[in-house]
């Protein structure tokens, strides 16, 4: 790498004229700000940002700065320009859902050169900025992985969910996970607990005590840092799946495998975008088959015939062929929220809005 | 006490003109355990880097530079002091009449969300009748907050640090309730909020600044403070019922009054910075206003002694820390905990010269007792 730099950089100083701009783009490494609302190294959301920001950092040309710990206030906005300014940055991604508005908006609108790829997919043609662009990946199929998984290797029949808030993102993944478990038995049940917020360590160890003294035997969460819910079942004798990263290494005995994401995808295509001089990306979504999300390595515990069913479906949804939310489906309340014969594919956007869970678990929105 | 009559050291400071003396004292010696406490911070700090093999020099570089060394650092830095100035007369407003009241985080919240529900309830006002009616209700919000928690105490006997801490728990929870709940936007999938305020009610930037006007407003409510506590009768008041309740009855001052008088500014306040993150900042009443300035603000007040004027600065002083950490970050690849490790030695700091004071005084006092030991000595009866 450090050779091709140096012969750009050589070669733009005894440049020919028409050469120039090209070789100048290479001399001058393109900055990118990563902006994390936790810790990079929680075990969890963030830490799967942090891991594909340190793919970005070996690309040629490219230099990158990192900011952790950046709530979503005008602290945001400040540590934006702050990267524009200071560290002459000019792609910047934001990794957190609430950053986007006003934060982004606001700062897209008044630094227009300035390139920013959001994670959290809410860009809209015509609404917003074109220099802001926004991705996210369709991971409930990991999760319906999980579930199948989870499914096989209940004994008691009784899942457990730990989740931060009742919102679509969450219910998504709380049902996929529930039917995945349901496809390999229906009368299994999914225990959800809400916390209330995205990283309360003290009350997701609570939870996890209190759903594993209720009997739950497989227990999986959706919060910014899975790490004390994982450790706690660990400690505790009990499974778990995991989610955002791979939290294996916390759990050597019980971790069965985990929804994680590869965010290393999206980045790298912004990047060239950017380097090629391109447009901008503005709406950019993927899934297991795109290489946005993928699955935790099964661990030891996880039996034969659960890794064959799971690895089927896996390739069937590789080829595009499974579909998760397909009718009849019911919500626990005993009403039909997706009708016999109806089928709701991962792009459709009736599933960003969903506000029920499936029957089979317990709990309520 | 023995030292009073016969002091330690003869000579040389007999001699010293008292009037100097008097000026040094009366000057210095309020800001000195505070000069001292920043000085040790430093030292601290740089050993702290140090040890970890860190270049402390090129850090504490930075760390100016990225608080104070540019205009847009300047503007960073008083961004982040700006709802610090309101959370922490949260705290010295309370702390004028002996309370320690640490739950400004609640008033925030309650502020915050009660200016955001005003235009719904209201009819469409012109911009700045509107944005004076949230103001008031975000206020009101806090400052009932607040003035509850005195209440508590002065009704209940329950104490106060330990009700608002309490009762900043329920507010948030409250808050979250209404804002997932009742109040929620239905538009607002997976951020719940409250409905977007329209523009005419948002807040802008001061005029030649990229600084909002909660900075102003922030300002204007310490110097008020300040103004209140230190040259009016009630301030007065509030000081003696602080200094000493008994004392205050004894010579029949209202005390309930002016301690729920004391914390309903106090939670005022507090509100003020609700409606600033709402209507300057956020646009809506999202969880994002939960991000601990009442918290922070409690450090303000302390750094300042209380002081609404030192809050001006001691929240600059903050407002930097954060600022720089942020720059400390991206230069130096230290990790956020850089910026928390700074900020609890500074309050350590703070705390532990604060013990100076009395050994000041005692100072002090020695120095006015060799003034008059002179002609003590020189009585035949003595």
């Amino acid at each position: 790498m450090k050779n091709r730099r140096d012969f750009l950089k050589l070669s733009g100083a005894t440049a020919l004229g028409a050469a120039l701009p090209l070789d100048l783009l290479a001399a001058t490494p393109l900055t990118v700000g990563f902006i994390y609302v936790g810790a990079r190294d929680d075990f969890g959301y963030n830490q799967s940002h942090a891991q594909a920001a340190a793919i970005i950092k070996k690309m040629p040309g490219v230099k990158v700065i990192e900011e952790e710990k950046v709530p979503e206030t005008v602290a945001v906005q400040k540590t934006m320009e702050a990267m524009i300014q200071q560290d002459g940055a000019t792609l910047l991604f934001p990794t957190s859902f609430g950053y986007f508005d006003p934060h982004v908006l606001k700062i897209a609108e008044k630094y227009p050169k300035v390139r920013i790829a959001h994670c959290g997919g809410l860009w809209t043609a015509g609404k917003h900025p074109m220099n802001v662009g926004s991705f996210f990946g369709y991971i409930e199929e990991c999760e319906y992985l999980s579930g199948v998984v989870a499914g096989h290797m209940s004994k008691s029949k009784k899942l457990a969910f730990i989740a931060a808030k009742p919102i679509p993102q969450v219910l998504r993944n709380i049902n996929a996970f529930t039917l995945g478990a349901q496809s390999v038995d229906p009368s299994i049940t999914c225990h959800v607990i809400f916390t209330g917020d995205w990283s309360l360590p003290v009350k997701e160890a609570e939870a996890a005590n209190s759903l594993i003294d209720q009997g739950c035997d497989v227990i999986t969460c959706h919060v910014d840092g899975p790490k004390v819910i994982v450790e706690t079942a660990e400690k505790r004798g009990i499974m778990t799946t995991g989610y955002h990263a791979s939290q294996a290494s916390l759990a050597p005995k019980g971790y069965l495998t985990g929804a994680e994401w590869n965010w290393a995808t999206p980045y790298t295509e912004i990047v060239k975008a950017t380097l090629e001089g391109k447009p901008m990306i503005n709406f950019l979504r993927g899934g297991l088959k795109d290489d946005f999300v993928k699955m935790s390595p099964y661990g030891a515990a996880v039996s034969a015939p659960a890794k064959k069913k799971a690895d089927d479906i896996k390739a069937q949804m590789l080829a595009g062929k499974f579909q998760i939310f397909k009718g009849p489906i019911k919500d626990n309340k005993g009403n039909t929220v997706i009708p016999a014969g109806t089928t709701q594919v991962q792009t459709d956007v009736v599933l960003e809005k969903m506000n029920y869970l499936v029957a089979g678990v317990v709990g309520q929105v | 006490m023995t030292s009073i009559t016969a002091p330690a050291e003869a000579g040389p400071a007999r001699w010293t003109p008292r009037r100097l003396r008097s000026v040094l004292f009366n000057g210095a010696a309020p800001a000195l355990p505070t000069l001292l406490a920043l000085a040790g911070t430093l030292l601290l700090f740089v050993l702290f880097l140090l040890v970890q093999g860190k270049p402390a020099g090129e850090a504490c570089l930075l760390i100016f530079q990225g608080a104070f060394g540019t205009m847009f650092a300047w503007q960073n830095t008083l961004q982040r002091a700006a709802p610090l100035l309101l959370t922490a007369l949260c705290v010295a407003l309370p702390a004028r009449v002996g309370l320690i009241v640490i739950g400004g985080e609640g008033a925030l919240a309650l502020g915050g969300l009660a200016a955001a529900v005003m235009p719904q309830l209201l009819p469409a006002l012109p911009s700045i009748p509107m944005l004076l009616l949230m103001a008031l209700a975000a206020m009101l919000a806090g400052g009932l907050w607040i003035a509850l928690c005195g209440a508590l105490r002065q009704w209940r006997g329950v104490n106060e640090t330990i009700s608002s801490l309490l009762l900043s728990y329920l507010a948030v929870a409250l808050f979250k309730h209404l804002v997932e709940g009742p109040l929620r936007d239905p538009a607002s999938l997976n951020k719940p909020s409250t409905l977007p305020l329209p523009d005419p009610y948002l807040v802008g930037s001061l005029p030649g600044l990229e600084v909002h006007w909660g900075l102003a407003w922030g300002a204007i409510a310490c110097v008020a403070a300040w103004v209140l506590l230190r040259h009016g009768v009630t301030g007065f008041a509030m000081g003696v019922v602080g200094g000493n309740v008994r004392t205050a009855r004894l010579v029949g001052l209202p005390v309930n009054r002016l301690i729920l008088t004391a914390c309903a500014l106090g939670g005022a306040a507090a509100g003020l910075a609700g409606l600033f993150e709402v209507s300057a900042v956020q646009g809506s009443a999202t969880s994002a206003l939960l991000a601990g300035y009442g918290f922070s603000g409690i450090l303000v007040a302390f750094a300042a002694r209380q002081n609404p004027l030192a809050i001006i600065v001691c929240a600059i002083v903050i407002g930097g820390v954060e600022a720089s950490g942020s720059l400390l970050q991206r230069r130096l690849d230290l990790p956020d905990a850089t910026t928390l490790v700074l900020q609890g030695l500074l309050f350590c700091n703070l705390l532990a010269w604060e013990a100076i004071t009395g050994r000041l005084a005692a100072l002090k006092l020695r120095w006015q007792a060799q003034a008059l030991a002179v002609p003590t000595k020189e009585l035949p009866h003595a």
